[in-house]
């Protein structure tokens, strides 16, 4: 939204009959976000459970004559129709049944239970501290356009933006973990039913690579948006008024600027999502990656199923809270349109 | 006069910067280096030369791997089928995406609800996590990799091109042609697609760097290319047990990975900039921005 378009909408509606935006898109983006996740169920079921090579085919392998195949496809429920399966799979889901995994015979529902706190601690830990950095530096960059310290900044941000995570984390490892430095472990060493923050050293590379691959975004829009700001007439306002520097940067610049980057931000989250895979695997942290990659080795398909369910649902829910955070920083998009 | 195409127009303009120059020549380096190297390799890729994780020496320029492979001759063996699983993958998704993109946006309605919602179950996996899937169900074949990328990729290019033929299709010109009877395909393909043409290239650069981190990624975790054919991805997680004895194992890929990767980025964000002004677009859009936007989606 251009300047000229806010301040067309600028006269206040009147009370009664303004409709409230935030809630509606609370309400509207929920009801879309379950058809979609009931679409996203569909879609994981029929692609695991349907096509050729089963479940039952995958648990025998080559070990599988017609006789001893039909006999565990009946026992897994694979000989009903369709429909009929995915009823049965998706009630056992609402009620936190996702079946047994193939590899081990344990209830997945436990199994990736105790993954998900793991990854989220990665997740939020990266992403909060992403932010944090992408912010402040794009705030910095832009308050100081065009200098040395932007141009090397922005050539960076530009060049390392899409690097693979395996990429960053080896070249981690090499400096910090096993040839230059010793500070930290190279794989994480967790006894099993320890919380993740109980040992922060094994933590902080695994971190540190998802913040090195998120940054770039945060900074490269921040930085974007906080150049456009400063070039409103508003904030040119603010500084032929005599406002201190620091002022215009931090609140009559950033609360405008943060808008845009509100999106990318909810992004670098929804990156994270798949960025753990491979992070999870590279250090050995025991979290829902990791269990991702060990469960298509395996080709346990409960395990696949739930697991990807899970990341699809976070995805989802992840979309709605930035839509419904970024109206909410915006106060120009707040009302109503007319 | 003819005129030259808005593509080439735009390529000249952006390999003319110095960025843009740089990151072609880095790119161009990479590529260079993985398709003439399986025939400048001093060993088969498969040969034992050496002691595994050997340092470097006269006979291994950069040591030995985990089973005593030169780790020189994988390096130079090891991109081409990754750099081209890369680039036919977003070719395909590139394609894909576009024409449902620009479908949505020209016919509208019914189609395009249709497309746009089948767009946000894919975009409710990550890109990752969706080829696993396939992966998982079918094997790491070759093929399905790629297809499972380009498919991945195909949503997000919609979504661009979609707001940007939105934006065309609304012009009085195309609603004149509309008027005149001209069939919808003809005015798609005449003049909704070449003024896509700006946007598409920085999707294509974007989606190409998007590419090589899914497949060497899938690679890393050994549903790529299988042992014991030399790929960068697999290079990586083979020697990674050995990165104290000989660190060149896995310092090689992951520097050529990089390389790539940089110089995609760099000659994408010329293109970008390049565009701007060229062919009848209205808005100017601002390269940063949109990059930053579009290149998070994944």
């Amino acid at each position: 939204m251009t300047a000229t378009e806010a301040t067309e909408r600028v006269g206040p509606p009147s009370r009664a009959a303004r409709p409230h935006p935030i809630r509606d898109t609370v309400i509207r983006r929920s009801l879309i976000g379950i058809l979609t996740l009931v679409l996203v169920s569909i879609l994981v079921f029929a692609a695991t459970q349907v096509l050729p090579g089963n479940a039952a085919s995958a648990v025998l392998l080559n070990t599988a004559t017609p006789a001893r195949l039909h006999a565990l496809e009946a026992q897994l429920g694979l000989n009903r129709p369709a429909p009929a399966q995915y009823w049965a799979w998706l009630t056992g889901v609402l009620h936190g049944n996702f079946g047994k995994s193939l590899a081990n015979g344990q209830p997945v529902g436990t199994l990736v239970g105790g993954r998900i706190v793991n990854s989220l601690v990665l997740v939020v830990l990266a992403g909060v501290i992403g932010t944090l950095i992408g912010v402040g530096l794009g705030v910095l960059a832009a308050a100081r356009r065009d200098s040395v310290f932007d141009h090397v900044l922005s050539v960076t941000a530009l060049a390392v933006t899409a690097l693979p995570e395996f990429v960053v984390a080896v070249v981690l490892v090499i400096f910090f973990a096993a040839v230059v430095f010793h500070w930290f472990p190279a794989v994480s060493v967790f006894v099993p039913g320890t919380a993740p923050w109980s040992n922060p050293r094994e933590l902080v590379l695994p971190v540190a690579t998802l913040i090195i691959v998120i940054v770039p975004y945060v900074f490269r829009m921040m930085r974007a948006s906080m150049i456009d700001a400063l070039e409103s007439d508003y904030v040119q306002m603010a500084q032929l008024k005599g406002v201190p520097r620091w002022r215009v940067l931090f609140l009559h610049a950033l609360p405008n600027a943060i808008a845009p980057t509100i999106q990318v931000i909810g992004l670098s989250f929804l990156y994270l999502a798949g960025g753990v895979v491979v992070v999870e695997y590279i250090f050995n942290y025991p979290g829902l990656g990791q269990a991702l990659v060990n469960a298509v080795s395996d080709r346990d398909i409960p395990q696949i199923q739930a697991i990807v369910l899970v990341l699809a649902a976070f995805y989802i829910f992840v979309n709605i809270l930035t839509d419904v955070i970024s109206l909410a920083v915006s106060p120009r998009r707040r009302l109503p349109r007319s | 006069m003819a005129r030259r195409p808005e593509a080439v127009v735009i390529l000249g303009r952006a390999v003319r910067t110095p960025r843009g120059a740089a990151g072609l020549v880095i790119a161009g380096c990479v590529i260079l280096a993985a398709a003439i190297g399986p025939a400048v390799a001093p060993y088969s890729a498969t040969q034992f030369v050496t002691s595994p994780f050997a340092r470097a020496s006269r006979a291994a320029w950069l040591g030995g791997d985990v089973l005593g492979r030169d780790v020189l001759t994988r390096t130079l063996d090891g991109g081409w089928e990754l750099l081209a699983m890369a680039a036919v993958a977003t070719a395909l998704g590139v394609i894909v995406g576009a024409v449902l993109g620009v479908m949505a946006a020209y016919y509208g309605g019914w189609w395009d609800s249709l497309i746009m919602r089948s767009v946000d179950v894919i975009l409710a996996f990550p890109q990752l996590v969706f080829a696993l899937l396939l992966v998982s169900i079918l094997g790491p074949k070759i093929w399905l990799i790629v297809l499972a990328v380009a498919i991945s990729h195909a949503p997000q290019v919609a979504r661009v091109a979609r707001a940007a033929a939105l934006d065309i299709s609304e012009r009085d010109f195309v609603k004149a042609m509309q008027i005149l009877g001209i069939p919808g395909r003809r005015i798609i393909r005449r003049d909704v697609l070449p003024n896509l043409t700006s946007v598409l290239m920085v999707e294509i650069g974007l989606r190409l760097t998007y590419s090589m981190l899914i497949i060497a990624g899938l690679s890393f975790l050994g549903f790529g290319l299988q042992p014991p054919t030399a790929s960068w991805g697999l290079m990586i997680n083979e020697n990674r047990v050995g990165m104290i004895a000989n660190p060149w194992g896995v310092l090689m890929p992951a520097i050529l990975i990089a390389l790539f990767t940089i110089g995609v980025n760099t000659f994408t964000d010329s293109v970008a900039r390049a565009s701007l002004g060229v062919g009848g677009r209205a808005t100017e859009p601002d390269p940063v921005l949109e990059l930053a936007v579009e290149g998070t989606a994944q």
